[in-house]
């Protein structure tokens, strides 16, 4: 198949069972959330399927290939890349070249050492149009350091981007933005290419009901269950474990 | 300001060193050849963000390494600087495949222990390194066949000055190339380099195996033009001293690496000349100015000033 296929994907440190039995299809083109209430195990599935955590079994394929015991940069390199649930940027470089060096990598070019890195026309190009695409243009050449924290959001959104993913999981986007920011986001995702596998990984419920067409919902490390906005808004037990606090 | 200008002032100055000052001599070829070893810090811990203590142990290993080559096999100057720096590649090489895996306080204590194991390999090995009395009989040949090192220093000086002028010029392409960026992104953020798909383990250990090769380029321009090597090109005095010229300077910039070591040997130089006894005070009480005004260094002076004439309240931060 193709796209990000896991099944019966577990997760223990020693006694502790932080997920269990997860099987979870993310095609191309899919907009998939994946709420649950805190500790649920929501960002230890991000790093198993990123290679961050190595899963105690089951198994995570892409496109048919068995990545369950790829390190991290061998899964970037195939195509799975993560946001930060805390923004995680290169703070003293300029959002030019926070998004520069995604693209070397990408590129490979990493190691390069007798050429500038800023003068190469086609990675400038690139670097241009990301800027473009999160309107970051007047942002461009200043301090990371400086920006506000929405638009340090957009900037990792740009940087994860730039490693042109096939599919990607956002680790709460809107995690730590004020709420009169968050269209920017929203905007963002709703943005993004048509044919890339996105998994959002959020709290904030507009934002999952705005750019989710399916929802999984997670509890205590196990899937409760799976379904459209529209059945999981409906869903009793939904309601009861996660939605009932007043949150929706 | 023109690009070139800063470099152009650079070889100024040292012509005009050299005629404002020809009875030192020694002293300002002491001074390239730290600017040398300082610029291998800078690329390690400046730029890559490798915290070490422990520089002196690929500086010592390129200066016994030129000596014996130059006592043993062939004693032109080039080719020995070439032998040092394999030398000092190596060693970072090899130490580095298990320093490179850690990180902060248990690195720091790791160089140091690198540098200490070399020194007392050095001292044993007495045979082969003269020990504690130091390697002697080195007799270089002329540079490049042409330049015969004279009692005065006048062609060590020169040579000290090339090469030193090839290192900086290497290392500025160095650090505006991609690998140089990359280092950059992993000094602030080793996760988010994993996280684009950098082979952060490999990145460190290419960027302290290149600073171990000039680091050891300096040890043998030393073992050259001093025409001895003792223990105390391992010592960890000298680690100590490097980073505190770094740290004046400012780092991750060259011209810091620079600036930070002509102003740290004038200043332990006219002040050990005037109080042997104290001169230590004047480097403690400059390099606390700099840290506590300017975390960024000596090199951050002028934007400070600039920011302190438009009235800004936080100069060098």
């Amino acid at each position: 198949m193709q796209g990000l296929e896991v099944r019966s994907l577990s997760k223990r440190f020693g006694g502790l069972v932080v997920s269990e039995d997860i099987n979870l299809d993310l095609p191309p083109g899919a907009r998939k959330a994946l709420i649950g209430p805190n500790g649920a195990g929501k960002s230890t599935f991000a790093n198993l399927v990123t290679g961050i955590l190595q899963p105690s079994g089951g198994t995570i394929r892409f496109d048919g290939q068995d990545i369950a015991r790829l390190n991290e940069a061998r899964r970037v390199k195939l195509g799975i890349a993560k946001t930060f649930q805390i923004t995680n940027l290169f703070r003293n470089m300029t959002v030019r070249e926070n998004l520069r060096l995604p693209v070397l990598e990408r590129d490979g070019r990493g190691f390069g050492m007798f050429a500038r890195a800023d003068r190469n026309r086609a990675i400038e190009d690139e670097v241009a149009a990301l800027i473009d695409q999160f309107d970051l243009g007047p942002l461009a050449d200043r301090p990371v350091q400086d920006l506000a924290y929405g638009q340090q959001r957009l900037v990792e959104l740009a940087l994860t981007l730039a490693l042109k993913p096939r599919v990607l999981i956002l680790d709460e986007p809107a995690a730590g933005v004020p709420s009169s920011e968050t269209h920017l986001i929203t905007d963002a995702i709703e943005r993004l290419p048509e044919d890339l596998a996105v998994l959002i990984i959020e709290h904030d419920m507009d934002l999952v009901f705005k750019v989710a067409r399916s929802i999984v919902v997670l509890v205590q490390g196990r899937i409760l269950t799976e379904g459209t906005p529209q059945q999981i808004a409906a869903d009793p037990k939904v309601r009861e474990l996660y939605l009932g606090g007043g949150h929706g | 300001m023109p690009r070139y200008l800063p470099a152009l002032l650079l070889i100024v100055a040292a012509i005009g060193a050299y005629f404002l000052f020809p009875f030192n001599l020694a002293f300002l070829t002491r001074i390239l050849i730290m600017i040398v070893l300082v610029l291998s810090l800078d690329l390690v811990l400046g730029y890559a963000g490798i915290a070490t203590l422990g520089q002196a142990a690929m500086y010592g290993a390129g200066a016994y390494a030129a000596g014996l080559f130059a006592i043993h096999v062939w004693a032109d100057p080039v080719t020995g600087l070439l032998i040092g720096a394999c030398a000092g590649a190596a060693l970072a090489a090899l130490s580095g495949l298990v320093l490179m895996r850690t990180q902060g306080l248990t690195l720091i204590m790791l160089t140091i222990a690198v540098a200490h194991i070399c020194a007392e390999i050095a001292n044993r090995a007495r045979d082969v390194t003269g020990g504690a009395d130091g390697l002697r009989g080195i007799r270089m040949e002329p540079v490049l066949g042409l330049f015969e090192f004279d009692f005065i220093g006048k062609t060590g000086y020169w040579y000290a000055f090339g090469t030193a002028a090839v290192i900086f010029t290497l290392l500025a392409i160095l650090v505006r190339s991609p690998f140089g960026l990359s280092l950059r992104g992993i000094h602030e953020s080793p996760e988010r380099m994993r996280a684009i798909g950098a082979p952060v383990y490999w990145r460190r250990h290419v960027a302290y195996t290149l600073g171990g090769a000039i680091a050891g380029v300096a040890g043998a321009l030393t073992a050259q033009i001093t025409q001895l090597v003792s223990l105390e090109t391992f010592s960890f005095a000298l680690s100590a001293e490097a980073l505190i010229m770094l740290i004046l300077g400012g780092t991750g910039r060259l011209y810091g690496a620079v600036i930070g070591t002509v102003i740290f040997m004038w200043v332990h130089h006219t002040a050990a000349a005037n109080d042997p006894f104290n001169w230590l005070f004047v480097i403690g009480a400059l390099v606390l100015a700099v840290v506590f005004f300017l975390p960024r260094g000596l090199m951050a002076l002028p934007a400070a000033l600039t920011r302190l004439a438009k009235g800004g309240r936080h100069a060098g931060s």
